[in-house]
This record gives C-alpha cells, structure tokens and sequence, in this order.
C-alpha cells in the first residue's frame, strides 16, 4: 500500500521537475500502457489474438485529425466519432471472423490482413495526405486547452496518466462482472464455455468492440501530441507488434502487466539507445538487437510475464488471474 | 492495353510465383507439420538472398549453384533452431510461441542491417538481361530458370514426402501426434527435421528470388506476410497449394502493378486472403479438418 501512495504521488508530480526528455518518455510509457491495457482486454481477457491493433489507433487518429482540419471540429467531439469509427470497424472484423468460426492464428492473420489493407488504403487517400502524410498546425506551447488538445507535454502527460488509470480502473471493474467471467471461461475453453449456455459470439464481439473503442483514444490522443501522421508508420504490423509487446512481456491477462510491461520496454529501448550514443556505437540496427536478445530472454525464462513473477516474490496474490499453462 | 503486354506481364508474374511458391513450402511444411508459425520465415528468405550475394561477390558462385550450399546450411540451421529452442515452446499456448520466433527475426532483420546496412544489393550475373523470344512473348532467362529451379525444388519435396520412410513418418507425425507418439515415432526429432526442410525451402528460394529483386533487410516481414497468404489461400499442408497460390500471388501482384499502381499491389493479396479466410477457410486445394 505504501508504496501505491508513493508511486501515485511520484506520477502526479513528474512534470514538476522531469525535463522534456524524461517527461516525453513518461508520455510513452504512459501510451503503451493504455494501449496494451486496451489489446489486453481481447487477448487478455476473452484470449482471441489480434496482430492489428494498430488498425483502430489509426483509424482512431486519422478520424479525429481529418474533422479538426476539414472541418474544424474540436478533439472532444471527434473522439467520440472515432471511437464510434473504430467500434464499427472492430465490429465488421469480429462479426466476419466470429460468424465463420476463424480463430487462433487465423483470426491473428485476419486482423493483420485487415490492417495492411487499410494501411495502403490510406496510402492512396489524397483527402487526407496520402501517403506523404497528413499534419495538424502546431501546438499552441503557451496556454493549455485540454478540451482542444492543445497544449504543453505536462498536459499531454496528465491527460494520458487520466487515460492510462481510467483504462486499468474499467478493466478491474469488467473482470469481476459478469462479463468478465464469460470471458475467461472463453478463454480457458470456448467449447465449454458454449457448453455452459454462454453466447460466445456475443461476448467475443463485446471484445473486439470494447478493445476497438479504447484503442481509438489512442490514436487521438498520438494525432494531437505528434501532429503527424504517416500511415506508413501508424498503421504499420511493428506498430501493432510494439503495442502487444508491452501485456506479453508484463504478464497477459493481469491488470498491471500492461503497465509493467509498457514500463520496462520503453525504458529498455531509451536506455539502449543511450548506451549506444555513450560508446559512440552509430551502427543502425544494433539497438533492435540489443532489444530482440532482451525479449527472447524475457520469453525463455519468464514465460508469463513479469508480474506474476514479481507478485509471487511480493507475496502478492495475483489480481489479474492471468491464463493458465496451456 | 495491348495484349502482348498483358500476357508478358502475367506470365511474368507466373514465373516470379513459382518462386514465392517454394518459399511458401516451406513455410507450409513447418507449419503444417509442427503447427508453430514461424514469424520469421522471410527474415530467413532475406538472409538465403545475402548469402547469394556474398558467396556471388566473393567466388563469382552463380547463385544456381549457391542454392545447394545454402539450403544445406539453413536445413543444419533450422534443425538446431526447432531442437534448440522452439521444441521447449511446442506445449506452450500460441501466443507465446509467437513472440519467440518474433524476437529470432528482429534480431535476424536488423542484423542484416548491422552487417550489410540499409542499401539494396543484388547479383549481377551476365545473362540477367537475357530473354527467350517466343512469338511475341518475351521470357526472362533468370526467371524462367527460377521458375524451373523451384518447381523441380518442390518435387523434390514431395517425392520425399510420399516415397520415403522419414518423409512417411513425418507426415503420420503432422496427422496424428499422439498416434505417432505410441508407435515409437521420436515426435520433436521429426519437428526439427522438418523445420530443417521448410528453412532449406526458404534457402532455396532466397538463392533464386535474389535474381528477380534487388534486397534490403527490411524485405524481411513483408516476405513473411507474403508467405502466410500463400499457405492460407492454397490450403495449409498441401504441397501442390502452396505453388498454385504461389502463382495466384503473383500474377495478381504482377497485374495489380500493371492495371492500378505498383505500391497498391500487396492490397490485391491481402483482399484475397480476406476473401479465401471467409469463404474457404481451408484454402483453395486444402481439406476441410
């Protein structure tokens, strides 16, 4: 518990006197978290595998920018349509996926398909930049508006910390619904499951839909702190893979692995980037190395994640009631 | 459009996807026999292609020839890459699987990167701009010779597959593992031989593709993805599949080019692995399980 407290007030006095660097990569962390706690609520929770997350955070970015440039809508109200956007697209993905029985590597496969061919699809759409991107005029630095989404990085870190704990509270809240529960038996045995009498097209599409929704905030909130957008680079499969990576390495299923995992990957790939300007190592591709060794290590020794580790040494009962063994 | 275009075009792409179609063998090969997806299936495509470039640069060796070299160092490589570290993982739900062999290819990727840096390479060898004139038709010579090279690659496979004990045993290892099992079959031997043969499939190909393309590391997940479509819309574990949606891929890569613009080619690919998940999820020539 005190140390709850003591991160908490930690987080809520960063930007007081972290400086730029230190503050955007807290922004990062704090992205990745929300996203992964998002992915996690489909893999995690009901256990359908999706490798185009970055499907709906473009979708998301791209909906929210196109009505604040076309048509001067503020961020607050084009949310709202690209998290409607993404639930509709997470939805035409489940029900054709869901309906015929896809599932497991082909559902995986599915999804990545889906996100590629609106990658190249936003490639050729002159509307909205094509493929040389898309860009939003320059944040105001002097004021902050946060219903406008403009502002300082202090802001942008608020509005994400808000976002990140919002997303962690809603997911501990689903958990121990009913909702929640149908997931789990989904995901532990779907034949059981639907033995039982539980709809599990219905729950798996509440999945997709709720996971859709989240990540569409996501990509707002990456269109108004970046103020670009290549598809290029947000609807790409590493995009997607960097999202996932994040609840995989923390520990799947649980509430704080996203967060962990989030943490210990963006911290790992600054400081390796740091190490190499250290020793002066200009080489481009020696970073990922560092960082693909880095995760097989994780995956060889701590199979399930890093939370569950660390809350058995804690003596901490695991929240989260990650997947068994398979 | 003339006609004569159209046809030197498709048959273009028909040959560029009897190639595609060995790299996707063996892809077909490990998945449909250990059932683990090997993600880093086109990092392994680049890899076979820089080998061709450096044995080319550095003995003058036609990667024809280099072909041989490779495929038997990448079926040693994949041998000891499924006995060494997936065989652990086969129990293993897929997602973890998954992200193991993810992290094998980022290191393969930029690795590459590290060793060749970004710029494109490729073999310049004499006759890569050779044709054989047939009416109106013009075949490239490197193209039509990788086509050959793959096709009698991928009998080679099969013959093995159909005629030879181990080749039986694997097979009775992909149908039944239990079964296979209780009649004494060493299972994660069969796994490892067999992750051996799809990597020596991969080799083979990157050896011949590196006459077609120039290559960069970053081709790697995109020869992947590549590779996955056209296991999927032939039909996992057949063999005769995996050529025909080699071919398929390539033609419609070739036309899309042609019709539409280059970059909006791979579109036409995903579409049709869209199209074929949902109507026939077993792939065209797949059986229903």
């Amino acid at each position: 518990m005190l140390l709850m407290a003591v991160l908490t007030a930690a987080l809520l006095i960063l930007p007081a006197f972290a400086d730029t660097y230190i503050l955007s990569v807290a922004i990062l962390i704090l992205y990745f978290a929300y996203l992964g706690q998002a992915w996690n609520v489909m893999m995690g929770f009901c256990g359908q595998l999706s490798l185009g997350h970055s499907l709906y955070v473009g979708v998301g970015a791209y909906v929210s920018a196109a009505l604040f440039v076309h048509f001067g809508i503020q961020p607050w109200l084009g949310v709202w349509a690209a998290v409607l956007a993404c639930m509709a697209a997470g939805a035409a993905i489940g029900v054709l996926a869901f309906r015929f029985g896809i599932g497991g590597v082909y559902f995986a496969l599915l999804t990545i398909a889906f996100a590629e061919f609106t990658r190249i699809g936003f490639d050729h759409l002159r509307w909205v930049g094509g493929s040389g991107g898309f860009f939003l005029h320059v944040a105001q630095r002097e004021f902050n508006d946060v219903l406008a989404l403009r502002g300082s990085p202090a802001m942008f870190y608020y509005v994400m910390l808000v976002a990140t704990v919002a997303a962690f509270v809603f997911c501990a809240w689903l958990l121990h619904t009913r909702i929640g529960y149908y997931w789990q038996a989904i995901r532990e045995d779907p034949e059981a499951a639907q033995a039982l009498g539980i709809n599990t097209f219905r729950y798996k599409m509440l999945a997709i839909v709720i996971s859709s929704g989240m990540s569409a905030f996501g990509g707002v909130f990456f269109a108004f702190y970046y103020n670009n957008l290549f598809p290029e680079q947000i609807f790409s499969m590493s995009r997607s893979i960097e999202i996932i990576l994040g609840p995989i390495i923390g520990g799947i299923g649980t509430l704080f692995g996203p967060i962990l995992g989030a943490a210990v990957l963006t911290v790992l790939a600054e400081g390796i980037t740091e190490l190499m300007a250290a020793f002066g190592w200009e080489i481009p591709g020696v970073k990922q190395v560092f960082y693909g060794a880095c995760l097989l290590a994780v995956i060889v020794f701590v199979p399930r994640g890093i939370w569950p580790a660390l809350a058995r040494c804690l003596g901490l009962e695991s929240r989260g009631k990650g997947p068994r063994d398979g | 459009m003339p006609l004569e275009l159209v046809a030197n075009v498709t048959i273009a792409g028909l040959l560029t996807g009897l190639v595609y179609g060995l790299m996707a063998l063996g892809l077909s090969v490990i998945f449909g026999v250990v059932r683990v997806v090997n993600f880093a299936h086109g990092e392994m495509m680049t890899i076979a292609m820089y080998a061709a470039v450096v044995l080319f640069a550095a003995f003058g060796m036609d990667p024809f020839i280099a072909l041989f070299p490779v495929a038997a160092v990448f079926f040693l490589f994949g041998y000891a890459l499924q006995a060494g570290l997936i065989n652990p993982f086969i129990t293993r739900p897929e997602h973890t699987q998954f992200m193991l062999v993810l992290a094998v290819a980022i290191i393969m990727v930029n690795g590459l990167l590290m060793a060749f840096g970004p710029d494109a390479r490729n073999v310049p060898v004499d006759y890569a701009l050779d044709s054989f004139g047939i009416g109106p038709l013009l075949l490239d010579k490197v193209r039509v010779y990788a086509a050959v090279a793959a096709v009698a690659a991928a009998g080679g496979l099969f013959l093995f597959f159909k005629f030879t004990p181990t080749g039986s045993a694997i097979r009775a290892c992909a149908d039944n593992n239990l079964g296979a099992k209780v009649v004494g079959l060493n299972v994660k031997r069969y796994y490892a031989l067999t992750f051996g043969l799809g990597s020596a499939c991969v080799g083979a190909a990157g050896c011949l593709m590196v006459l077609l393309v120039d290559v960069t590391p970053v081709l790697g997940p995109g020869y992947t993805l590549l590779a996955f479509i056209i296991v999927i819309v032939g039909g996992l574990g057949s063999m005769a599949g995996a050529l025909l949606g080699g071919v398929l891929i390539g033609v419609s890569e070739a036309l899309a080019g042609l019709y539409f613009t280059p970059s909006a080619k791979s579109m036409f690919s995903f579409a049709l692995l869209i199209l074929v998940l949902l109507l026939r999820p077993q792939g065209l020539l797949g059986k229903r399980s």
